[in-house]
């Protein structure tokens, strides 16, 4: 039996089915009840009802397409600020393919504290010190950013960006921007020109703040084609 | 037993008008602080606590994280200027110390620390003017301010006061019934599970009284449940509008 109907908005606590029902997203199980465990939203995907959080923190898993800042150098990596709850590092193996040799080499000549790198999750072991490990092997363009800017929003506001089959990160895409999303809340992008970065902006923030209201990728589309008619207008 | 300057209960009407069953004004609003990941501001009357979360994030230093969840750490602290007629003291005092170990205590039932192993979850509340009940209303601005952060919780925590005032059960103790009356009992509760996280009292109590005031107790949090429930929502339906023009 559900108690909740699609869009809606609800809070911990908040009753969402009973337990024969399949629910996923952020809720648990109480006395054979389904309860929300976060302020979220409430959506139907084919006969399972999913709780999308509207507020949370960045849960590093492996696979994760990351964004960080190098905060320290250690004797054999870096760490870096990924905004996990746990520390993570990126170790010298895992940065390049070419053979390092710690004794000849400073690590510094790398990579050094500020630098902001495009990395991969490898693995997430609670019981290492730094319990995330990150590589720049195991993906495509990844390592430090260059050129370009980064944008943050709220992690649980990334599978929006991309939206549904990545239809929401193609509709963006329109703008002429080098996009990549980290899936910990932060977007790398190079635009032509300050107009594009700035519509580029404009709807990083309305996907972060208008997530929960309907036609979010109708009013994304409209940013993008007005963008597009001015931008047109200014070449002639 | 001191004598309190004013009539604390007279023909069924307390100092400030209020009936028995009666809780203060309560204003809540959540999402105040843009820095902290989550936060709320909630008034009872004239105490106003402000909350702000910050985490789950990484426990430094390293050695008093736990292996197997977050470490919770809750600071209440009374702003100088809080209260009625002498400045406070800044330094956490020794009352200050305790209740944000009592709140702490209130809250930890409510939040799935298991999620987050070696990690730490930091709440911090400041009252910024005090007039009775400001653990309760704490509480309240702690678990808003946890929910607003996306902490994953069970429940909220809404904290309501009952008290004992000329024998009579009362609700959401003022200041002044706080200082003369003949005992108060702060309650926190899980609206939506039916469970109690704080419960505290002093005084002398009888059975029948001590019921009395658990079952008050909780209709008075449900009622700031329901408050609580449209300050969420508010922060909400605000943008929803703003889109819709």
């Amino acid at each position: 039996m559900k108690y909740v109907s699609p869009r809606q908005v609800i809070f911990p606590g908040d009753l969402v089915a009973t337990s024969d029902e399949s629910v996923e997203g952020a809720v648990y199980i109480d006395d054979g009840k389904y309860r929300a465990s976060s302020v979220g939203l409430v959506e139907f995907r084919d006969n399972k009802i999913v709780v999308v959080p509207l507020e949370g923190s960045y849960r590093p898993k492996p696979g994760d397409v990351v964004i960080g800042y190098v905060t320290d150098v250690l004797a054999s990596g870096w760490e870096v600020d990924v905004r996990a709850p746990l520390a993570a590092w990126l170790p010298v193996s895992e940065a390049t393919a070419k053979y390092i040799d710690l004794e000849k080499t400073s690590l510094t000549s790398l990579l050094n504290i500020g630098d902001a790198v495009i990395a991969v999750v490898k693995d997430v072991d609670l019981t290492d010190e730094f319990p995330v490990m990150l590589t720049l092997r195991e993906g495509e363009r990844l390592g430090k950013i260059e050129s370009g800017f980064v944008v943050e929003l709220s992690p649980v506001k990334v599978p929006r960006v991309i939206g549904k089959k990545g239809s929401m990160i193609s509709t963006i895409s329109e703008l002429g921007c080098d996009i990549i999303v980290g899936q910990n809340g932060r977007l790398w992008a190079k635009c032509p020109g300050p107009d594009a970065e700035f519509v580029l902006l404009q709807i990083i923030e309305k996907i972060d703040r208008e997530s929960h209201v309907a036609g979010l990728t109708d009013r994304v589309k409209a940013l993008v084609e007005r963008y597009k008619t001015s931008a047109g207008s200014a070449r002639q | 037993m001191k004598q309190p300057p004013v009539p604390l209960l007279v023909e069924g009407r307390r100092a400030d008008g209020r009936t028995p069953d009666q809780m203060r004004e309560v204003k809540i609003s959540v999402g105040v602080i843009s820095n902290a990941d989550g936060s709320a501001m909630v008034s009872y009357g004239n105490t106003t606590a402000v909350a702000a979360v910050y985490g789950p994030r990484e426990m430094h230093p390293r050695h008093l994280s736990l292996p197997d969840r977050a470490v919770m750490r809750v600071r209440y602290h009374m702003a100088p200027f809080s209260t009625r007629d002498e400045r406070k003291n800044p330094a956490p005092s020794r009352r200050e110390i305790e209740i944000s170990k009592v709140l702490r205590e209130a809250l930890e039932p409510a939040i799935f620390l298991e999620q987050f192993p070696r990690s730490r979850i930091d709440v911090f509340v400041e009252i910024v003017q005090a007039d009775g009940s400001t653990r309760v209303a704490s509480l309240t601005a702690a678990s808003l301010a946890l929910a607003d952060a996306g902490v994953p919780m069970r429940d909220l925590v809404i904290g309501v006061s009952v008290g004992l005032v000329n024998g009579t059960v009362v609700l959401d103790l003022n200041g002044l019934e706080d200082n003369y009356g003949e005992g108060d009992m702060p309650v926190g509760y899980m609206p939506n599970l039916g469970r109690i996280t704080l419960l505290q009292l002093d005084g002398s109590w009888s059975r029948d009284k001590f019921a009395e005031a658990l079952k008050l107790a909780i209709k008075g949090a449900e009622y700031v449940y329901s408050k609580a429930r449209e300050a969420l929502k508010t922060k909400y339906f605000e943008i929803a509008e703003e889109v819709a023009k």
